[in-house]
């Protein structure tokens, strides 16, 4: 069974609706995240799971049980605030016992217990500190270890990693996963960035206008976006306006205006005359020059307009016969030579006929 | 920085001996051994001793300690609650309410409860309607106290707080209260100085039977200016002093006027 159940929730603010319809289950152990632009109700579904909010249609369950009118404080979940919120008048080792004084264990337990998880999270010698005695990392660890501290069903974590800078951002982020590992509590991380989100999660919700456009593993996120929103948002991805031109069992022959057409697979069956997008990933196209052989299907002529060398990898931005300009990230992974392609070069694009996705409109 | 410009300093030293070479004046007198104050002829305490064996002025001074200790231990509890709902909820007409008190004249405040208590309330004036009209008074400084205190906090901490499993009650007690000490101690404080001080008000409200401080103070000089008034006015100022100093090192906010 799953260990929290979202069931046709939907909260409205006046005539706004923050949350339509939304139905997710989140199994025991899972790292789970809400993945949206802001406004599009990650938040709202937070608080309405940490019950300062309630749903106006439809209802949330814990272990099978209804979670409607159960305040907060009864509610075996803790959130990480944004803003972390700490209790400025209380020492580190003073807010880590909050929760346990607050459900009523003993003395030595609390004792125990606070000192164990200032282990955890490596600030055994900041017991004594105040808050607004510590950096921004280490408030963010006094967070986590007060919200881990009372071993909660479920933490909710509400961009945790979001007042933090970049490098300490990714160090956090390995942190947090052998943390999650490490006390298997089950996590469900809200963000709006979509690198966080692929790098930490078991499964991503992804949300738009407060409806949940996708749900699935990172990985199938990003190879099999479900529609042009979810493949627009995570990581860059190239989008081409095409029509239906032959469909054979796993085998999909499209047409794209002014290029030509495009060799693909889909395993769906699908209607010809049917107009939808063709999404590929700039990673998974080669660009050649002229004199080189490519023995792949999908060929096209272009030039090279724009280039972003970034060391390790080299994105190209090649205009094609029809003005469209694609994305080609290509490793520079030739010894003695930095990169392949200059401005101006007379090039070829191509790409295996599985590398991209159509998407249905 | 721009160096301040002669005359500035010039009319701010005027204005502070305005302000305050009569209250040194005072305080010098209260130790001349002199019945007249008129010039000064010698050092002298008995006017502080004859203080002690003064009955009146004794029971007037203990109805002042009682009324500002009543009045501001009530209407911190009172501003308290009031300031943690404009703060809370936000209602447009609450902070009207709970201010407009404090900007009305005190002459005005003073005829009105009058009114009210003997017209409307008939009510018999003594020492409960001096305290309710010093509570009345007091509220709205504790109030704005406390609401700039809880202004200037993160709103999320409430809310972790019930997260973590305290009750609103327990959130109350462990979370709230503390952090609104500080502005509960200066506003206590603030409103017991207004207390012990008032005139115009109290001489409305009071009727005939009980007396304060300051109304003793008036009733004396109407009579002669002797040296003893002096030296009640330097203890009240001392007093008055000293809680304003200990208002604002808990609340420094309050003194720097961005309450």
């Amino acid at each position: 069974m799953a260990l929290l159940e979202i069931r046709n929730v939907t909260r409205r603010f006046g005539t706004l609706e923050a949350v339509k319809d939304v139905s997710i289950a989140i199994e025991p152990g899972e790292f789970f995240t809400l993945l949206g632009p802001s406004g599009c109700g990650k938040t709202t579904i937070l608080r309405m799971i940490a019950g300062f909010d309630e749903p106006d249609e439809g209802e949330i369950l814990l272990d099978g049980k209804s979670l409607a009118g159960v305040p907060p404080e009864r509610r075996p979940l803790h959130t990480v605030f944004q803003s972390y919120a700490l209790f400025p008048h209380m020492t580190v080792a003073g807010n880590i016992a909050f929760p346990l004084e607050m459900a009523g264990r003993s003395h030595d337990e609390i004792r125990q217990r606070v000192s164990e998880t200032l282990a955890l999270v490596h600030l055994e010698e900041k017991a004594d500190s105040f808050p607004h005695e510590l950096s921004g990392g280490q408030k963010q660890r006094v967070a986590l270890a007060r919200g881990l501290v009372n071993k909660p069903r479920l933490l909710l974590l509400d961009e945790p990693l979001g007042a933090l800078d970049a490098k300490l951002r990714v160090e956090m982020q390995i942190e947090l996963i052998a943390l999650q590992r490490e006390v298997g509590i089950t996590f469900i991380f809200v963000t709006h960035s979509q690198q966080e989100a692929l790098a930490l999660s078991h499964r991503i919700a992804v949300m738009k206008d407060g409806r949940v456009e996708q749900c699935d593993e990172p990985d199938q996120l990003y190879t099999q976006p479900a529609n042009r929103f979810v493949a627009d948002f995570i990581g860059k991805i190239n989008l081409l306006d095409v029509e239906v031109k032959s469909s054979s069992k796993v085998l999909l022959g499209l047409h794209a205006a002014g290029l030509g057409d495009i060799a693909a697979t889909d395993p769906r069956p699908i209607a010809v005359g049917e107009r939808g997008v063709f999404a590929l990933r700039p990673e998974l196209i080669r660009v050649f020059g002229h004199r080189e052989s490519a023995d792949l299907k999908n060929r096209f002529e272009g030039v090279v307009r724009e280039l972003l060398y970034l060391g390790d990898v080299t994105l190209y931005k090649v205009e094609l016969a029809n003005g469209r300009v694609i994305e080609a990230l290509m490793p520079n992974a030739a010894p003695g030579r930095a990169k392949f392609h200059e401005v101006g070069d007379a090039v070829t694009v191509c790409w295996r006929h599985d590398a991209g996705v159509y998407l249905r409109s | 920085m721009k160096k301040p410009q002669f005359w500035l300093w010039t009319a701010s030293l005027a204005t502070y001996a305005f302000l305050y070479i009569p209250l040194a004046v005072v305080v010098l007198f209260s130790f001349n051994d002199s019945v007249l104050n008129a010039e000064w002829v010698g050092f002298t305490t008995r006017w502080y001793v004859k203080l002690l064996h003064d009955d009146d002025m004794l029971r007037a001074a203990a109805n002042s300690l009682l009324i500002a200790l009543v009045s501001s231990s009530v209407s911190t509890v009172l501003g308290a609650m009031a300031g943690l709902a404009m703060h809370r909820y936000r209602p447009r007409w609450l902070p009207f309410l709970v201010l407009t008190p404090v900007a009305m004249p005190e002459i005005l405040l003073g005829v009105s409860l009058l009114l009210f208590f003997r017209q409307v309330l008939d009510l018999s004036l003594g020492l409960f309607s001096i305290l309710a009209a010093h509570i009345t008074f007091s509220i709205g400084f504790v109030a704005v106290i406390v609401r700039a205190r809880l202004a200037g906090m993160d709103e999320s901490i409430f809310e972790a707080a019930r997260d973590l499993g305290a009750t609103p009650w327990a959130t109350f007690r462990r979370i709230t209260l503390p952090l609104i000490m500080p502005a509960l101690v200066a506003g206590f404080l603030m409103a017991f100085t207004l207390s012990i001080d008032d005139f115009v008000i109290t001489f409305f409200v009071a009727g005939v039977g009980v007396n304060t401080l300051p109304l003793q103070i008036y009733s004396m000089i109407k009579v002669a200016l002797t040296p003893e008034v002096n030296a009640v006015s330097t203890l009240l100022m001392a007093l008055t002093l000293t809680l304003i100093l200990v208002a604002s090192r808990f609340a420094p906010d309050v003194l720097k006027g961005r309450a």
